[in-house]
Order: C-alpha cells, then sequence, then structure tokens
C-alpha cells in the first residue's frame, strides 16, 4: 500500500494526500476515503474536498485540530478499497459535428486517426467523475483513453460555451459555465450540469460513471 | 409591511450582493464567495440590527451611488474609510444613518480599503443560488453584481433613530505589513531559495486584484523542477505560484482547485485586514507553525465575539 501523506493546511484545513500521480486507483482511494470521512462524523469536520489524488477536509479551528483531524483518518484508513464506490451511470448526448467542435480535426490530426475514429473511440469509453473544480459545474472525467489523449493547447480560448466537450490528457470536462480555457473541444453536449433541482443541485456525484452516447446536432436539446 | 426602493444612479465594478457566504459545496468546484471582509460585513448588519449573516452590498472601489424613491430605512457603512455623502452631508464609514424617499446616497473611496458594506436595517429582496445570495463574481450566480439604472428592493424596511450615529470597527489587530502564513502544502515544490525570499521580501499588491484573488510583484519564488501537479484543493488564503514565479493570494471567489504548486496558506485572523489593502500597498510574510494559527483563530474569534457583543 502507497504511504499516505498529511500536510496541514492554515488554520482550518487539513490535505491528506494518498501519491503524486494522477492513476485510477489513487483516485479510487480519494473516493473511498471521502465516503469514509463522510460516514464517520468525525467532531468538527466541515467539509471535504476530494481531489485527482489528495482530498482537503475543512474543519473548524474553535473545536478541533490538525493532530485530531490526523488521528480520526488514520483509523478510516485500513478500510478504504480502490474497488470504486457504487455510484450512478450517466449517459450524456454529444453531438461531434466539426464545425462546432472546433478541435476535432486537430485532436485527430495529432493521433494520427480519422475523426471517425475518434469519435467512435470516445463514445466506447467509461469515465468516471474524479473531482469537480476549477468552477461550479466543472467535473473532472478521468479515462480518456490513451491513444486519443493530447495535451491542452498552447493558447487558452476565451470564450469557450456551456455545454462544450472538452479534453486534455486523461481527462474530459463537459462544461457547465462559459469560461476560458485551452483544452481541447472535440464536441458538444446538451447535459446541464447545474441543475435546478435543490436536493440534487449538481448533475453528478465524485465517482459516478459517464458515458457519451452520440447523437445528430437537431436532436441537442441546444447548443449555447 | 413597509418597503423601500432605492434606485442605482451609479455603481462602479464588482459592488455585488453577499450573504455569509455558501461553504461546503468546495466539492462541486463551489468556492463559498461571501465577504472579501467578514468582520465589516458582521459588523455593519448588528449596526443596523440585522442577522450577522443577511444579505448586504459589497461596496468595490468603484464606488456606488443611490437614490431612494420610496420609504424610509436605516442603513450601516462599514470597513476601510470611505466617504458617505448623504444628500450633502458628508460622513465616514463606520457609521449608521437613514435615508428617506428623494434622498441621495453615495459612497466612494477614502484614505484606505478596498471593500466597505451597506447594510439595510430590512430583508434586500435579491436572487438567491444553492439558498443563498452570495454573488460569484464570474459566473454572477447569486444576488448578483448591481447595474447602474435598476432598482434595490429592501422589505420589511424599518427607521431605527436609536442607532443612528458612529460605531466602532472591529479593531482586532489592524494590518501591521505583514500576513502570517503556514508554509505549504507545496512548499517541497520550492527551492530552499524561494521559500528564504518569501519570508524576507517585500512584495507589491498588482492591480491584478479582484474577488478571485490578488497577484503580487515581488522576486520570482523558483520551484525545484518545473513539473505541474496533479489539479489539488485550494482554500481563501492559499498563495499559489505560477510557472512564472509570481504569488497570487486566492481570495473569496477563488477557483476551487488548481495545478499550481501554494507555498503557503494565509491564516484566517489576516484575510479581513488583506483584502482591505490596495493595488500597490507593500506586503510581507511572517511564517507561523499551525498550532500557533489555531491558537491564533480561536483568540480572534473570542476577541469578535465581544466586539459582536457590544450590538446586542
Amino acid at each position: 500500500m502507497k504511504s499516505t501523506a498529511f500536510k496541514p493546511v492554515a488554520d482550518h484545513a487539513l490535505l491528506i494526500e494518498f501519491g503524486t500521480e494522477v492513476d485510477d486507483d489513487t483516485n479510487r482511494r480519494v473516493i473511498s476515503l471521502d465516503q469514509a470521512i463522510l460516514n464517520a462524523n468525525i467532531n468538527g469536520v466541515l467539509k471535504i474536498t476530494p481531489a485527482l489524488v489528495n482530498l482537503l477536509v475543512v474543519f473548524d479551528p474553535l473545536i478541533t485540530d490538525h493532530t485530531k483531524i490526523r488521528s480520526a483518518v488514520e483509523k478510516l484508513l485500513p478500510q478504504l478499497t480502490n474497488a470504486g464506490e457504487a455510484g450512478r451511470r450517466h449517459i450524456l448526448n454529444a453531438c461531434y459535428d466539426t464545425d462546432i467542435s472546433p478541435d476535432l480535426n486537430a485532436v485527430a490530426n495529432a493521433c494520427s486517426l480519422s475523426t471517425e475514429e475518434v469519435i467512435n473511440i470516445h463514445t466506447s469509453t467509461e469515465y468516471r467523475v474524479g473531482m469537480y473544480g476549477f468552477v461550479p459545474g466543472f467535473a473532472y472525467l478521468i479515462g480518456v483513453p490513451e491513444i486519443i489523449q493530447v495535451p491542452r493547447k498552447k493558447e487558452p480560448a476565451l470564450g469557450i460555451a456551456k455545454g462544450n466537450i472538452i479534453i486534455a490528457g486523461a481527462q474530459c470536462i463537459v462544461t457547465s459555465l462559459k469560461m476560458p480555457s485551452g483544452w481541447n473541444v472535440i464536441g458538444r453536449s446538451d447535459a446541464e450540469i447545474i441543475t435546478d433541482d435543490p436536493d440534487q443541485a449538481f448533475l453528478f456525484n465524485v465517482g459516478d460513471t459517464i458515458v457519451f452516447r452520440r447523437i445528430s446536432r437537431e436532436a441537442l436539446k441546444w447548443i449555447a | 409591511m413597509n418597503a423601500t426602493i432605492l434606485h442605482i444612479l451609479n455603481a462602479g465594478p464588482l459592488v455585488t450582493f453577499q450573504d455569509a457566504g455558501r461553504p461546503g459545496n468546495m466539492r462541486f468546484g463551489v468556492p463559498a464567495s461571501g465577504p472579501m471582509d467578514r468582520a465589516s460585513f458582521v459588523t455593519a448588519n448588528l449596526a443596523v440590527g440585522n442577522s450577522v449573516d443577511d444579505t448586504v452590498i459589497e461596496v468595490s472601489m468603484g464606488g456606488l451611488q443611490l437614490e431612494c424613491k420610496s420609504g424610509a430605512i436605516s442603513f450601516s457603512v462599514v470597513g476601510g474609510a470611505f466617504f458617505i455623502d448623504l444628500d450633502g452631508v458628508e460622513y465616514n464609514s463606520g457609521v449608521v444613518l437613514s435615508i428617506r424617499s428623494g434622498q441621495k446616497l453615495t459612497i466612494r473611496p477614502g484614505k484606505w480599503g478596498s471593500w466597505c458594506y451597506l447594510a439595510f436595517s430590512g430583508k434586500l429582496d435579491t436572487t438567491q443560488w444553492l439558498g443563498k445570495s452570495a454573488t460569484h463574481s464570474q459566473s454572477g450566480f447569486g444576488g448578483g453584481i448591481l447595474k447602474t439604472g435598476s432598482e434595490i428592493l429592501v422589505q420589511e424596511a424599518v427607521v431605527r433613530k436609536y442607532r443612528e450615529g458612529e460605531i466602532a470597527p472591529f479593531t482586532y489587530k489592524p494590518f501591521d505589513g505583514y500576513a502570517r502564513i503556514v508554509l505549504g502544502p507545496q512548499d517541497h515544490q520550492f527551492s530552499s531559495g524561494a521559500i528564504s525570499k518569501l519570508l524576507d521580501s517585500e512584495f507589491n499588491l498588482t492591480t491584478g486584484y479582484d474577488r478571485m484573488g490578488m497577484r503580487l510583484d515581488g522576486p520570482k519564488l523558483q520551484m525545484k523542477d518545473s513539473l505541474s501537479i496533479p489539479s489539488e484543493p485550494i482554500v481563501k488564503g492559499s498563495v499559489q505560484v505560477a510557472g512564472d514565479g509570481m504569488a497570487t493570494i486566492l481570495l473569496a471567489d477563488h477557483q476551487t482547485t488548481g495545478g499550481y504548486p501554494k507555498i503557503a496558506t494565509v491564516i484566517s485572523a489576516d484575510h479581513d485586514t488583506l483584502t482591505q489593502l490596495r493595488p500597490r500597498d507593500k506586503i510581507r510574510f511572517k511564517m507561523i507553525d499551525p498550532d500557533d494559527a489555531i491558537k491564533i483563530a480561536r483568540v480572534r474569534s473570542i476577541e469578535l465575539k465581544y466586539h459582536m457583543d457590544t450590538f446586542s
């Protein structure tokens, strides 16, 4: 088993790290620890932010401290698994028409594949929600197959609208807000990641499984 | 119920509605938002008889000008040293006043401070997101950014004559040139020279300052190697160093994760005074250990409670 690092963050948080490289195993352990802490009701824990290789436990410094949180978390480590939680499965609509997928051709060229091959690979893969980050609703989907992995672009594009399917390295995001991004735009989805449902304000939970289903442009409910 | 309507004659950039914020949604990429200077926000609310977490207007250095269209209401302005003009009479921030139909209120930056809080004695009517009115400035979600020409509605408006007058600000440790930090969580990614530079140098706050963070100008903080780290959680106060070696302190509307290493984190007790600095102000950093940071948080909390009790 890999070693676990604990790093105090200012006066109110503890970062718990399982590794420094993004891999499936490490992220599954993070998600398992997230669940374990949520279930353990540790005194003074205010919130948990799971990320790709580590998670941040934010606590109330008036009632606990870094040392107490560390020992409470250490007790949970033996029960962690990397089997993956039984998250929900979501099927997202995706349209890959090249006029609304400006980087699809470049991705295909960089991978020495046809655009159809890139699309087939992208839609025949299961992704896992590794974390949310950056801005509200940006869920980092892990699992882009190596043969279609490309780095982020040198120059970020200024206004990537909501609903774009963007990839960089092993990660894929369906954008939830208009944001600048250097990631490669390979398609469009009509998934509303930020929902109007007060009980489930975000479409996915960390650990959920995502697949893309190719649809025609006419079948997309909206294009931002 | 009495309502007061105010017309926005002019709102500078980044004048927003804020309540105490929406913590707990970091796992969905949502920062807490809420006031940049929390102690001033709390004081503004208590001074007019509101709850500590009621919605207020956070006024930036862009300033704000309002005209009362109907009704009458008491209000407070707290934070920094802002100038207030109520129908031709001048005041300084740290005051409770009342405005009635036909009167104009202007708030503009004075000698120091980047943010002040305008709290009305009543309930500001705003949109909400995830149950809170705190505005997330990049998306505009929450109560939103105030727009010149639109109107503000305050429900349950009351005039509280007995509360009018100057009010004492929260004076816990005014900014003395130093922001206290705990090193890390990625201090090991920096050369030892970079840590010394962080602790021994003076940094200048640049004009790159908004609700997301403040970019500093100073010596380059060199990393051991140029590896990027996996994107990982950020907190308010994180001192993140970009590839060019320049530091940014992340604030209320920070991105929730990032792939730049964080050399240190400013402790919560110093956030309020830090956010009141202005571009070109100087900042130095003082390292403390995590246990001392906890003690400071506890002492400050007691002092803030004493301060709050003076309004009850």
